[in-house]
């Protein structure tokens, strides 16, 4: 910043580095400062552990790779673990391009579980089973629907914060669910017996369907923003209201029709969670995936095909660190740590990809 | 480009699995007995650490290796619970113990899906209607304990009144409840009757927090109570938060599941604890030689399974440490019954005959006689406290 003011003096000490804005960066360099960061964030983690924990690095390494990759349900466990963090990505992304903030999609994902679970709980047994999924998979997006067309609709016609609304929704849905279970359950144990009878078919095994269905949506979404006039629009309206208003598009219509669409989306996240592998719901259910889809829309730079890498790291990351916690039998904390110094390098190294660093050159004279 | 990076990840990913695969092969051979634990949280709970602490110590006791006591925490009471037993029996575990009660419903589900490994789960109560060869219920007769730290709680009251600190009839007990079930109730019940044994005259005030762990709740409850006239403060929940107002005011404080003797010397009473390691060294045991598990195990005072903690010798009343020695030996000998129908009144009058619901199929219906030769026999037709009367002497603010 300082280093763009006009020197007062012509004797100006021009300072050891300055950061200025890259111009263009060849894929490769990206690539490669990336690969750097991942690098440099194990090592650290590697040694944090060494002196937090006193394990030694190759069995750190080992820990993480066996929590990630070590049984056939564990790479199961994973893939689902990104299908479904994907998933509630791909819900908040059309709303991020248009900056709108939606940081409320554990609500909405979370109101769309307690909607499969209602249905599961009342029509269970009572209906025809065919018809009892579509009522759960019309009842879910709908309620997802609803819980992030509020906050738009207030948005678009008072020009409300979208940021706090939504966040609170969160709040509402959360004490919503718990109000239900209390209601429903009256053991006193807190919890819902699960419904299995009730639930979404499996095909192979407990998996798989949600990973079906959530492949067939990234394509879905990846086209719907890149090719269609919907996509366009958004990105107009997120790039300058004026403009978009300038050249005819109903502001007003896109923001709620893209979070009709980021609600639905949440919807199908609660359906897959609640109907597709838990059969109940807690308000944990969703478990803070809500918030994390944040960060994986942001760091996949709302491309849904490189989601699915920055999905895949935090999946990763998530059960790998846990098994470290667990095999040393260590605090739950050194997997947060753990996690956290990862992503700090992940994030941190996109700056180094937006931004270079010159240095002084010795010698020469700035004109 | 990006099909080069997918295809790398998962060709690397194959690889990974394979070696790892590999490497928990050469294991096998050597070594077949893996008990698996499923804790609801970390160690940061004191509910939880003491369950990690009996298994560690079990663990020392049989002589068994680091990597035959797998731990995975923190699982949730849901589907979690079940990907978390189904992962523990990949890795070759042949006995899956949970610690919450939560827990039950998936550790049922993993119990049928693979028959060959034993599940054992504390606190829960379905065992004896599921009827399962594989599938066990733990707990202990932890009444006993708090009725011995409420010997030393009528005690430490009676050196007060003693001392012109307040009169017999102000001698109230408050107690910070997490939620209205049976166990809570039996607990409060328990540790009441302790204290009226040796101090007539004194009364209790029960609220409850609905949470099993709360700090802030539990201190606000413990606050309105001691603002109530409570003289004495003791706990059934899992934080911190009560101990810490009873030492900032300066009120007597009984603990559970550990001590707080370091954290509040001048307040901290004395504790009543489960000790689980004699469960998980039986059951370990029982696998090891082929037997099988009890359907439903309550553990006592006699199978060391309830242990009261330190005593604060600073805190405690003279001649305490006599008074539970001697309780302790009548309780092991069965001359001392906890819940002798004869020590409490419910509605004004002596109880003779109660149904409790001790099969929990969720109707809330009593269906077995549980007063039998003067006393109610609490934790014998299943493991899970089951008494659930409201004694006289008790207050239940939360009935307000």
């Amino acid at each position: 910043m300082s280093d763009t003011t006009a020197p007062k003096k012509s004797e100006t000490r021009e300072p050891l580095f300055h950061i200025a804005k890259r111009e263009e960066i060849v894929w490769w360099k990206a690539w490669l400062i990336r690969a750097a960061a991942i690098i440099a964030s194990l090592a650290a983690c590697a040694a944090i552990s060494r002196f937090l924990g006193g394990i030694d690095p190759s069995s750190f390494f080992r820990s993480m790779l066996s929590g990630a990759f070590g049984t056939t349900r564990r790479i199961w466990k994973l893939f689902y673990e990104l299908a479904i963090l994907l998933c509630i990505s791909l819900a908040v992304t059309p709303a991020f391009k248009m900056r709108f903030w939606n940081i409320g999609a554990e609500g909405q994902a979370l109101i769309g579980g307690l909607a499969t679970a209602a249905c599961m709980y009342y029509f269970g047994g009572r209906i025809p089973t065919p018809l009892l999924f579509v009522v759960m998979i019309a009842a879910s997006i709908l309620a997802g629907m609803i819980w992030a067309v509020i906050p738009a609709v207030f948005k678009a016609f008072w020009n409300t914060n979208e940021t706090l609304f939504t966040l609170m929704m969160n709040y509402v849905a959360i004490q919503l669910v718990t109000f239900m279970i209390n209601f429903w359950v009256t053991s006193g144990s807190g919890t819902l017996p699960p419904m299995s009878e009730y639930a979404l078919p499996t095909i192979g095994n407990a998996w798989i369907l949600n990973i079906i269905v959530i492949s067939v949506l990234t394509v879905a979404v990846y086209i719907y923003l890149r090719f269609s006039k919907h996509g366009y629009e958004l990105s107009v309206v997120g790039e300058s209201e004026n403009t978009a208003l300038y050249v005819g598009i109903n502001v007003k219509k896109v923001i709620i029709r893209t979070m009709l669409l980021s609600g639905a989306l949440c919807g199908v996240t609660g359906l897959l969670l609640v109907g597709g592998t838990d059969h109940t719901i807690s308000a944990s259910t969703v478990g803070g995936r809500g918030f994390t889809a944040i960060m994986v829309s942001w760091l996949g730079r709302f491309n849904p095909i490189f989601m699915v890498l920055t999905s895949f790291l935090l999946a990763f990351l998530g059960a790998g660190a846990n098994q470290i916690s667990n095999d040393y039998k260590m605090n739950g904390s050194i997997s947060d740590i753990i996690t956290a110094v990862i992503l700090f390098f992940v994030i941190g190294c996109e700056f180094f990809i937006q931004y270079r660093i010159a240095f002084r050159k010795h010698g020469k004279e700035e004109k | 480009m990006l099909k080069k990076v997918l295809s790398t990840v998962l060709a690397l990913a194959t690889v990974l699995t394979l070696c790892v695969a590999f490497a928990s092969c050469e294991k096998k051979g050597t070594e077949n007995l893996k008990v698996g634990f499923i804790f609801l949280h970390d160690d940061t709970s004191t509910y939880d650490k003491n369950f990690m602490n009996g298994a560690k110590e079990a663990q020392q006791a049989l002589g068994l290796k680091d990597d035959q006591i797998i731990f995975k925490y923190p699982v949730e009471e849901g589907k979690a619970c079940y990907d978390a037993a189904a992962d523990l029996v990949d890795q070759g575990c042949t006995i899956v113990f949970a610690d919450s009660f939560g827990h039950e419903e998936w550790m049922i589900k993993a119990a049928k899906e693979f028959p060959n490994v034993q599940f054992c789960h504390a606190t829960g109560v379905k065992a004896h209607t599921e009827k399962l060869d594989n599938y066990h219920n733990a707990f202990a007769s932890i009444y006993e304990g708090r009725y011995l730290a409420g010997i030393a709680a009528g005690l430490k009251l009676n050196e007060m009144i003693a001392a012109g600190k307040f009169t017999a009839e102000e001698a109230v007990i408050g107690y910070v409840g997490a939620f209205p079930y049976a166990e809570v109730v039996s607990g409060y019940t328990s540790f009441f009757l302790g204290a009226r044994s040796v101090c007539p005259t004194a009364t209790m005030l029960v609220d409850f927090t609905n949470s099993w762990y709360s700090v802030d709740a539990e201190r606000d409850v413990a606050e309105t109570l001691i603002s109530k006239g409570a003289k004495l403060i003791s706990q059934h929940a899992d934080s911190m938060g009560a101990p810490s107002v009873c030492e900032a005011k300066n009120v007597p404080n009984v603990f559970y599941n550990g001590d707080t003797i370091a954290t509040c010397p001048n307040t901290y009473l004395i504790a009543s604890r489960i000790n689980w390691a004699p469960y998980f060294e039986y059951m370990i045991n029982c696998v090891k030689d082929g037997k099988a598990i009890d359907t439903d195990w309550t553990g006592t005072i006699a199978t060391g399974s309830v242990v009261v903690e330190v005593l604060n010798e600073k805190v405690a009343a003279a001649g305490t440490k006599e008074a539970l020695e001697k309780a302790t030996a009548d309780l092991k000998a069965g001359t001392l019954h906890v819940f002798d129908t004869k020590t409490f009144t419910v509605d004004g009058k002596e109880v003779t005959t109660y149904l409790a619901d001790v099969d929990d199929y969720g109707d809330f219906k009593g269906e077995t006689e549980v007063i039998k030769d003067g006393y109610f026999h609490e934790s014998e037709y299943r493991s899970a406290p089951y008494f659930d009367l409201r004694i006289d002497g008790i207050t239940d603010l939360s009935a307000k």
